[in-house]
């Protein structure tokens, strides 16, 4: 698929390192109406009010022939997620998926799982002994969230190398211009779906810990969802669970890294970490635009009318550095107050596992920033993922002189 | 001396008695000290406890979850001030600018702010009010006392009233596996703010829940054995109940009595009368610029909606009636803002979130933009002489903030966009099936004297009861 201008040059990868002149252009104006017939909304009250706004659909079978995208879930006889789904078949699958993971019903089931990650936490650390360098993706800020949506959904932790594979194909999927082929998204897909039925089927026969046992379709209260609901249901947790926080932790790393002031006021109060963890959320959002969403109907927004059926693309990340809400904004400030960000979108589709993800960056980072010394970036920028939605570091190599215990 | 010096002196060393220690009376003293307010600052309350907020007692009290003595308020900042706990304010003398106190002290003032907000009108016999087992609620005591006749385990409950608050009991007591009777002369719950149409879900949302729920009737005694506890009730349909408790929820009084003969245009069924600025009228309707009010006890005139005198109960107005009100104290004309809030206000009920924005009682159609009466999950949109009035939601909270947009702009109503779970092409409208407004009230309670304009005056007639 061809891209617009200005979508075609925030897919380049020559620009991911620092998109933010990008978004700085973009935000000019407010609406961005692209060759391609797409829209792309820049500025944060404009972002705010189309997430929240009803005649905005996830669903991208609402989109014009022309602008569809192949989906490889349906390709494969899977429902959408409910990510790409509306009311009412988004509330029933979300609150099915929410029954055992959160509020009102399972309100300690997150917490329940502190001591166990903070543990996780601790081996990772515990193995950088003895080294001088390390890659903060790969040896902490990717094995953690891993760990913990295995946990969270009971999927063995001894499985991930084989799914591995399958999500990185599969969130790439949501990009607007995947490193992947069709085929293999198709495979990826079919991967995941086969593996994800046969466990399902067996934490029916035989229940675990973890959310999808509670979920089993004949057994649990999520009793609303089918099987195939179920699958879909568990592959988009086990995807987002893998590529979001791990980029939450690496942009945390490495914009602390920059900012060696900030870095030593959090290594002397670890209480900064919950408003540092928002403004990199704000900063540095690990998803950056949502490209799926679609006008039901005419919309008016700043004086363009969003045709019906147009492809609408809600950019995050430009919102969230616009000067209009955020005073300074392309300072990084954890003391800022009033920071409303949409670092987790917004509306009913508002992160689903947003407190899972603060939970793993709070437990993660102030232990990292007290146990390595004297931490220095080796490449800034560091090389980041081709994926230009769940954008993040795909290695960040970082100097250690050793470790506290 | 000019109004910017004035100002200025008043900012610095004023005296500013803030009258109701509650959420509006905390939220406007926090403002005025961020304000760089330097004065003193008094704090008058009747209860004997500093501010706590209210939403909670009526849900995680009654459940257990929270007791009712940690409800206090959190601060947002250290107010610096004079408390005056447990004493009520008897009256108030505008020509000496002094608060007259129960207790016989007098408080002077420079400036005054009236935040005494609400309390629970009581049931109408005050020989039965008084039995063992009648209760109301509205404070933090009465939610303790409710909370542990209620953990004793009364064998079946009644609730007088479904409104929003009897609503709220009547849900607690079913998730604590309490019987329950609720009645209502109304023809279904929510009725007086949200219409039939909706009040028609609520009823389900409550049988479908094992509430016994009558409606069309009113409780004409309530009967206690000799030594004074309540056993029975007895209905307008002939019929009676045995309960050990009943919950009277039959809306609220404002609390003015205390400024009888002050002169201002204060009573208790509209409250304090005051302009978008939070100035209180005298009552002649002339606005006073020492006086203000905010919370539940005050009623201002909103332009969205035909510059009508809105009061509202809700928490979010509270809050932000006490910050303009507490700006406008201590600012000169032209920097003074106007208090346009849009009414808005949720419950919690039988596992259900019901939210609405804007004025529904003003709608005269309704549509079910999005999802279905029949689910029990749905907006409801109501329009006022063909455009957008107001929003109502059962589990659908997230979309109101659209609508409300639309109310600021006016957009014609009915909808005619395509929307996500919008389940018609076309919404048909239908009547919201409002009681009556023309049900008689309490009739005048003023009148005009005199008869040249120049000597023209209002008067207060005595209420009758």
């Amino acid at each position: 698929m061809t891209l617009g201008t200005l979508s075609a040059q925030i897919s380049d990868y020559a620009n991911r390192a620092n998109p933010y002149p990008l978004y700085a252009e973009l935000r000019k104006h407010p609406v961005t109406r692209e060759d391609d017939g797409s829209y792309l909304v820049s500025t944060y009250y404009e972002v705010r009010n189309l997430a929240n706004d009803p005649r905005l659909s996830n669903d991208t079978r609402n989109r014009a022939p022309e602008a569809r995208r192949p989906d490889p879930g349906e390709e494969a006889g899977l429902p959408p997620s409910f990510i790409f789904t509306d009311p009412p078949v988004h509330d029933r699958l979300r609150g099915a998926a929410n029954r055992p993971f959160g509020p009102p019903h399972s309100p300690r089931f997150l917490y329940g799982l502190r001591g166990d990650l903070a543990r996780v936490v601790t081996d990772l650390l515990d193995a950088f002994e003895g080294k001088d360098e390390v890659d903060i993706v790969d040896d902490f800020a990717y094995p953690l969230p891993v760990t913990a949506i295995c946990k969270v959904l009971g999927v063995p932790r001894e499985d991930e190398p084989r799914f591995h594979g399958w999500a990185d194909a599969l969130a790439a999927g949501i990009d607007p211009q995947p490193g992947y082929s069709e085929e293999q998204v198709a495979t990826a897909r079919q991967g995941l779906n086969v593996y994800l039925s046969d466990l399902i089927e067996a934490s029916r026969r035989r229940p675990r810990p973890g959310i999808l046992s509670a979920l089993a379709p004949e057994t649990g209260p999520g009793g609303g969802m089918t099987p195939a609901d179920l699958v879909a249901t568990a592959a988009l947790l086990l995807i987002a669970g893998h590529e979001t926080t791990v980029n939450l932790i690496a942009n945390t790393t490495l914009t602390l890294l920059r900012h060696p002031d900030i870095l030593r006021r959090f290594q002397n109060e670890p209480d900064l970490a919950v408003p540092l963890i928002e403004e990199v959320l704000r900063y540095e959002p690990p998803v950056q635009f949502v490209p799926w969403t679609t006008a039901l109907d005419d919309i008016d927004v700043a004086g363009t009318t969003i045709p019906k059926g147009a492809p609408v693309w809600l950019m995050l990340a430009a919102a969230n550095r616009d000067p209009q809400r955020f005073e300074d904004p392309d300072r990084f400030d954890p003391d800022r107050k009033d920071n409303q960000h949409l670092g987790f979108y917004t509306g009913i589709h508002y992160c689903f596992g947003a407190p899972l993800a603060r939970m793993e960056a709070l437990i993660a980072l102030p232990q990292l920033f007290r146990r390595i010394k004297n931490p220095r970036l080796l490449e800034d920028p560091p090389p980041y993922r081709t994926n230009a939605v769940l954008r993040g570091p795909r290695h960040l190599p970082v100097a250690i002189e050793g470790l506290a215990p | 001396m000019s109004a910017e010096a004035d100002v200025d002196v008043l900012r610095r060393e004023g005296r500013i008695v803030v009258v109701g220690a509650s959420l509006a009376g905390l939220r406007a003293a926090e403002t005025l000290r961020a304000k760089g307010f330097t004065g003193s600052l008094t704090m008058i309350g009747d209860e004997p406890y500093e501010p706590y907020d209210r939403p909670p007692l009526s849900k995680q009290v009654l459940l257990g979850r929270e007791e009712a003595g940690d409800t206090a308020l959190p601060r947002r900042r250290d107010i610096d001030a004079e408390w005056i706990l447990g004493v009520a304010a008897e009256g108030l003398d505008r020509d000496t600018k002094r608060v007259r106190l129960a207790n016989g002290d007098t408080v002077p003032y420079d400036r005054l702010l009236i935040t005494t907000g609400t309390r629970a009108r009581r049931w109408f016999v005050p020989e039965q009010a008084a039995l063992d087992g009648v209760f109301v609620l509205r404070t933090r005591d009465d939610a303790a006392r409710l909370y542990r006749k209620l953990a004793a385990g009364p064998s079946r409950v009644l609730v007088i009233g479904a409104g929003f608050a009897g609503s709220e009991v009547a849900s607690a007591c079913r998730e604590r596996g309490l019987e329950v009777t609720v009645a209502e002369l109304g023809p279904a719950p929510l009725v007086g703010a949200l219409g039939g149409v909706i009040g028609a879900v609520a009823a389900r949302l409550q049988r479908s829940h094992g509430v016994d729920l009558r409606c069309g009737v009113s409780v004409t005694a309530l009967e206690g054995d000799r030594a004074g506890r309540l056993r029975r009730a007895h209905l307008s349909d002939g019929s009676a109940i045995d309960v050990g408790v009943a919950v009277t929820a039959l809306g609220a009084i404002r609390n003015t009595e205390w400024l009888d003969g002050s002169g201002l245009a204060a009573g208790p069924r509209w409250g304090i009368a005051c302009d978008a600025g939070c100035r209180a009228f005298d009552a002649n309707g002339i606005v006073t610029d020492d006086i203000y009010a905010a919370g539940d006890v005050a009623r201002s005139p909103h332009p969205l909606f035909d510059y009508e005198f809105l009061a509202l109960e809700h928490w979010g107005n509270a809050v932000e009636q006490a910050e303009i009100a507490a700006h406008n104290m201590i600012c000169a004309g032209p920097d003074r803002r106007p208090h346009l809030w849009l009414p808005m206000f949720w419950s919690a009920q039988f596992g259900v979130n019901i939210k609405s924005v804007g004025v529904p009682t003003l709608g005269d159609q309704l549509v079910i933009a999005q999802g279905t009466l029949a689910e029990e999950r749905f907006v409801a949109v109501y329009g006022y002489h063909g455009r957008v009035i107001a929003a109502a939601s059962f589990d659908g909270a997230k979309w109101l903030g659209f609508y409300q947009e639309q109310i600021e702009n006016a957009a014609p109503f009915p909808p005619e966009y395509r929307v996500v779970d919008g389940r018609t092409e076309k919404p048909q409208p239908v009547d919201p099936e409002f009681p009556d407004p023309h049900l008689p009230t309490h009739g005048a309670t003023v009148r005009l004297t005199g008869h040249s304009p120049s000597e023209q005056r209002v008067e207060f007639v005595p209420r009758r009861a």
